[in-house]
């Protein structure tokens, strides 16, 4: 017999449920209506409190945050946040086409390379697929234009969120990757990898004294941009 | 891992003594229970979340083989292998047999509870391949060759002077009298020798905080990242999970996630919280190639429907050893395997075996300060008394304690005789006591030897009671006590 028909058989004599075909049906429908449960009240919230609860739930957790309107001052701002931190002016921006087509010479001096992550990167820019108001949570899909290894490699990390797409709760943004996945022909699947961010990496494994930047970035900014359009 | 459970009294005498251990489960005490305390005030919701992600595990442990079966299926639809274990011995095998195939010479790993269970690292040592830990703490304690003491803080045992120590016998490459002073100093070393394993590694190896029935998706909880680069740089990621660890859909993950960290570290949520299905997709620039779950049973199949049943809900939060008086003053390597605190004495034995893990249950002063915590709602002391009696049944423990139960027990079943023994205690005690108490006495060396016993005054109970003494509103009659 096989590990598999030697646990699952153990499995069911022990349970000695009175019907399996009625029981087996209904797993299959509770599956496919990933119903709700609880959400707290502080995951329903109108925009502008969802945006404003976002924000102050990120900056708790040592995130930084700076609200803009159109996508095209992203590159003035990293500028200023290399400036501010006295980075070196050299950043890896994820290959998605609202990053990778703005115009960045607007600093002639900032260089720019487009990409996966790699060892050595100190300062990268990514594209959030959404946000969380009730814990600050940025949300991360894996995929062609938004590659996972930028939100881990480098030491400063800025991450894009449309302030439209900053949800209440956790559950609105499981709605919307469904909804994004079906659209795309990919009906009951999920991106390879999905990240939930709730500012910079930490530990607190020495003596319990809490440090940033363990293995992942010590730093996490976060630009909000309000304009509608996608 | 080979246990010391047998020697808990000497370990836990031991640890008693151990000056650095006692400061550190101090500063415990002071961390994790007041941020929980903080992190629920903070959630109105908090109590109610408890009981949907306890009814979740219920439901799920109901029908696990019905989960477990649509779980594969959503994994190898996603490109992923899954592999069935019943034992320690099939799991590492089928571990190194992954790794031999991608022709892996470094394995590195986040932290899981399951591979220590396995005591994979050895075993991938014995076998040509090298295994590194990343977590932070599991770095420290693998370089020093130790188990893990607690489950999410692994070297919370440790002093920063003894990590120190720790990084110069084991980093020869770098220069000797580097200052290593500072846990920042520390943190900065580690992050640079470990960026090097995470870039060459050939598989990396996690846990799953959870595994989804709905999409075939591993959850993985950290808030270093160590899981992420583990998970997404190697070839190939591995992942290893018991079978308990199934939830039906997103959205009861997503439940189970907001009593986590608020239960564990008093975190609302974690830094990172990680959904891993399958190898990379058509087109991403990274992530694994291969994707392979191994699935472990190790004794967890014959806890389905036994008396400790509810115990395969526990999430690993490590609440119950934070609040547990025992754990707060022994820590957790005391109780000599891979667990500790409430929910290691309660599973321990279900694992290895009552014999062995004999003491454990007694580790425990049935307060129920765990079970008030646990956010499953584990009824652990309840347990810890079941494995007692299963004990006493099967003849365990000395002759002198199953005696003075047996005696105990003729006694309460003779309510008559017992009111008249009681009295008379009470009255004699009462007498003889010097200033109220008892500096010591006989068969209670373990209490008198570190503060009096406080000498009864009055009547007993139940005669204060037939004479008409009623409490006032607080409920409170007498109140007193003594302590050196």
């Amino acid at each position: 017999m096989s590990g598999r028909d030697a646990i699952l058989g153990k499995i069911k004599s022990n349970l000695d449920r009175p019907n399996d075909l009625e029981s087996k049906q209904a797993i299959q429908n509770r599956l496919q209506a990933h119903q709700k449960n609880l959400i707290p009240q502080r995951g329903e919230l109108n925009q502008d409190q969802r945006i404003a609860l976002f924000c102050q739930e990120a900056s708790r957790v040592n995130a930084s945050i700076v609200e803009l309107v159109h996508f095209d001052e992203i590159p003035a701002a990293v500028s200023e946040y290399l400036r501010t931190h006295q980075l070196p002016a050299k950043v890896k921006i994820a290959p998605h086409k609202d990053i990778a087509s703005l115009d960045w010479d607007v600093n002639t001096s900032l260089m720019i390379e487009e990409g996966r992550g790699a060892g050595d990167d100190g300062v990268s820019v990514s594209m959030a697929f959404g946000g969380v108001a009730e814990t600050g949570t940025l949300v991360m899909t894996s995929g062609p234009e938004t590659p996972t290894s930028l939100n881990f490699l480098p030491l400063d990390h800025i991450v894009v969120v449309r302030a439209h797409e900053i949800a209440g709760n956790y559950e609105a943004i499981w709605e919307r990757i469904r909804d994004v996945q079906t659209k795309r022909g990919c009906e009951g699947t999920v991106p390879r990898t999905v990240n939930w961010i709730t500012g910079p990496s930490r530990t607190a494994d020495i003596e319990q004294t809490l440090l940033l930047g363990a293995h992942g970035p010590q730093r996490l900014h976060i630009l909000v941009i309000s304009e509608a359009t996608t | 891992m080979q246990s010391t459970s047998p020697n808990f009294t000497q370990n836990a005498k031991d640890a008693l003594q151990d000056d650095p251990l006692q400061a550190a489960l101090a500063k415990l005490t002071d961390g994790f229970p007041i941020q929980r305390l903080e992190a629920a005030a903070r959630l109105p919701e908090f109590e109610d979340l408890r009981d949907e992600a306890r009814d979740i595990k219920t439901h799920v442990l109901e029908n696990l083989d019905l989960y477990l079966e649509a779980y594969e299926k959503k994994v190898v639809e996603s490109g992923g292998h899954v592999h069935w274990c019943q034992t320690a011995e099939d799991a590492r095998e089928t571990i190194l047999k992954i790794c031999q195939n991608a022709n892996a010479k470094t394995v590195t790993k986040s932290k899981s509870m399951i591979s220590e269970e396995i005591a994979v690292n050895d075993f991938l040592e014995e076998n040509g391949i090298e295994p590194v830990e990343t977590d932070l703490g599991e770095y420290i304690i693998q370089l020093r060759d130790e188990p893990p003491s607690h489950i999410i803080a692994p070297a919370i045992h440790l002093s920063k002077e003894q990590v120190a120590d720790t990084f110069r016998d084991a980093h020869t490459d770098l220069e000797k009298d580097r200052p290593l002073d500072e846990p920042r100093a520390l943190l900065e070393e580690a992050r640079a020798k470990l960026r090097t394993k995470f870039l060459s590694a050939d598989v990396g190896l996690t846990g799953a905080n959870m595994l989804i029935a709905e999409t075939g998706t591993n959850v993985l909880v950290t808030n270093e990242g160590n899981a992420d680069l583990t998970n997404n740089l190697p070839r190939v990621h591995i992942v290893i999970a018991s079978i308990e660890k199934i939830v039906p859909t997103l959205e009861d993950a997503t439940t189970i996630l907001r009593v986590l960290a608020r239960s564990a570290t008093g975190q609302d949520i974690s830094v990172y919280t990680t959904f891993c299905t399958g190898p990379r997709q058509l087109n991403d620039l990274d992530g694994p190639e291969e994707y392979h779950v191994v699935l472990l049973d190790n004794g967890r199949t014959d806890m389905i429907g036994s008396e400790f049943h509810e115990m395969l809900r526990c999430i690993r939060c490590g609440a119950c050893l934070n609040h547990c008086p025992v754990y707060k003053s022994v820590g957790g390597h005391a109780y000599g395997w891979v667990y500790s605190g409430p929910m290691g004495a309660v599973l321990i034995p279900n694992l290895i075996g009552m014999e062995e893990a004999q003491h454990l249950p007694h580790a425990s002063t049935l307060c129920g300060k765990c079970e008030s915590v646990c956010p499953m709602r584990i009824p652990l002391p309840k347990m810890l008394r079941r494995w007692r009696e299963r004990q006493f049944k099967a003849e365990l423990g000395s002759t002198r304690a199953r005696w003075a139960l047996k005696s105990w027990v003729w006694l309460v079943k003779r309510p008559r005789i017992y009111r008249l023994a009681m009295n008379m205690s009470v009255a004699i005690l009462g007498q003889i006591g010097f200033r109220g108490r008892f500096k010591s006495l006989p068969f209670a060396k373990g209490w008198t030897s570190k503060r009096d016993l406080a000498a009864p005054t009055g009547d007993t109970f139940l005669s204060q009671y037939h004479n008409g003494a009623r409490g006032d509103q607080s409920g409170e009659l007498i109140r007193r006590g003594g302590r050196k």
